[in-house]
């Protein structure tokens, strides 16, 4: 049986606008209902899709899920304990993220090897700090000499592969990756891509996968829900959802999508 | 009668070359596609072409624009082509357009420039051009500040000011990247439709391969500086030639087969 892991009830968050802005018509942007009783249920080994435009409130729901943010009203829990304010170390152990562009997620002042290291300290790991950051490194496809190296002295992919090490560290049972590749070039991307998805198939990780690209959920994930102005407009599994839209919003979504030229 | 000829171009910095002796030409109404990832010189050709590369380039090789040389054109010469015979859509139309400035200012100002309009002249066309690129109540646009419209809204303001003087040739650098991909559909049906109507040549520069076979005729693909192919889209899905070029491809339709097969077999 797979265990329940993170569950979300009646899950929204409200955003008050510092003033209301003349331009728009109406009073109600004066509040912004940024995702409006989510209910969600993430078991241990899903792998999760989440898919919408911006503002959306993917990028909200994720905050929430990492306990970045408290919700206006409605829980999260993982493994039954509700998230509360603060540093929630047991939390960290558990949920670990990969953010969008490594540019700005890696201090440039930091060695890789410090940046990886960070978490294992913050944290408290026990065990070998310097042999767990050459062991993650590896398993990342990186050689181990580049510990001694800083972010800028890296391209984009190999950054992506110090936040995943980074990530991976700790050894957490889910690992979040909002929009991993859409700062990388399209070659590259696929490399990451591929990456991710033997990573958490080989630790028998939970995957909760945000993206703007359809594409990319398709490769990865068994599971979708497609999100429109903080609520789930539709879910289910990958497949079904893409070959047979039946939201609206979801199937222009889909029509929407470049295609190659047809030559055959 | 070439528009446009760009001969052995060569851009760099310090000892780098960032565009090595590359040669491409378009005619009056042609529409070219140049792809590439970052770093491989497609930015510096556009800006090189427009006049907006850093002091710090060393530039060699020549571009010919309506007979006209433009290497070695003084910045004042070139900013007379530029808003005019030749406009440009950027990518991130936030950082594009100017803060502090009222969109309708913003349109009318290659029009005060180049066509000496006056500020009351120059907003009536900005209205037109407005209606022309699809902004839902005009009046309001004009009097809005770019903060306060939405992603898509600017670059169809971005594409009106680039549009403004009716320019011979319009290069279109990533210009829907930073787009939601329903509002990118409608951004592309709308440059297509603009250049279509205005007869201008394009210049469409993108990493994203099923955009520009959609936009173009032909596509140059640029990698470390070097068109390393140009080919019509039909001929470059149909025999791509250069290793890179079917890298490009394969990748893209494993993004295309992955979406439409449902994803890889847990």
């Amino acid at each position: 049986m797979t265990e329940q892991l993170l569950e979300t009830t009646d899950l929204s968050r409200t955003f008050t606008l510092a003033k209301v802005r003349r331009a728009s018509k109406g009073n109600s942007a004066a509040q912004r209902h940024a995702l409006v009783k989510l209910n969600l249920s993430i078991r241990s080994g899903d792998r999760l899709g989440i898919v919408g435009e911006s503002g959306s409130g993917k990028t909200t729901l994720v905050r929430l899920l990492l306990g970045l943010d408290k919700p206006t009203t409605g829980c999260v829990k993982f493994r039954g304990q509700e998230l509360t304010e603060g540093k929630m170390p047991w939390l960290r152990k558990e949920v670990q993220i990969v953010f969008q562009d490594p540019r700005s997620s890696l201090d440039p002042r930091m060695k890789i090897s410090e940046i990886i290291r960070e978490p294992l300290v913050c944290l408290g790991m026990e065990g070998d700090h310097d042999s767990r950051i050459n062991a993650v490194l590896t398993s990342v496809g990186l050689d181990v000499a580049m510990r001694h190296r800083y972010p800028h002295e890296l391209s984009g992919g190999q950054r992506q592969r110090v936040a995943i090490a980074r990530a991976l560290a700790p050894r957490p049972t889910v690992l979040i990756a909002d929009e991993p590749v859409s700062a990388l070039d399209v070659l590259v991307r696929d490399q990451i891509l591929d990456l991710i998805s033997h990573l958490t198939k080989e630790l028998g990780l939970t995957l909760i996968l945000v993206s703007h690209d359809l594409s990319v959920i398709a490769r990865l994930c068994d599971r979708v829900i497609v999100m429109k102005d903080g609520h789930v407009v539709e879910s289910g599994n990958t497949r079904e959802v893409f070959d047979f839209p039946q939201h609206e919003f979801t199937q222009s979504l889909i029509s929407a999508i470049p295609r190659l030229p047809d030559l055959s | 009668m070439s528009l446009l000829v760009v001969d052995n171009l060569t851009i760099s910095f310090g000892h780098k070359a960032v565009v090595d002796g590359i040669s491409f030409a378009l005619t009056a109404g042609e529409r070219i596609g140049v792809i590439g990832e970052s770093g491989s010189g497609k930015s510096m050709t556009s800006l090189a072409i427009m006049g907006l590369l850093p002091e710090t380039a060393t530039v060699s090789g020549s571009i010919t624009f309506e007979g006209k040389e433009l290497i070695g054109l003084s910045d004042k010469e070139h900013s007379k082509l530029r808003g005019d015979r030749m406009g440009m859509v950027f990518q991130e139309p936030l950082t594009a357009l100017n803060p502090l400035m009222r969109i309708g200012k913003q349109i009318a100002g290659p029009l005060m420039i180049h066509r000496g309009a006056s500020l009351k002249d120059g907003l009536v066309k900005a209205l037109e051009l407005c209606e022309k690129v699809g902004l839902p109540d005009p009046e309001r646009i004009l009097r809005a500040y770019p903060h306060q419209l939405s992603g898509g809204q600017r670059q169809r303001i971005g594409l009106a000011i680039a549009l403004a003087c009716e320019p011979a040739l319009l290069i279109a650098d990533e210009p829907t990247t930073a787009l939601d991909v329903t509002v990118q559909r409608e951004v592309l049906n709308l440059i297509n439709s603009l250049v279509t109507l205005e007869k201008s040549s394009l210049i469409f520069v993108t990493h994203d391969l099923p955009v520009v076979s959609v936009m173009t005729e032909n596509i140059a693909v640029m990698q470390l500086g070097k068109i390393v192919e140009n080919a019509s889209v039909a001929a470059l899905f149909q025999s791509p030639q250069h290793e890179y070029s079917k890298r490009l491809i394969s990748a893209a339709r494993l993004a295309e087969d992955a979406f439409s097969q449902g994803g890889e077999k847990p």
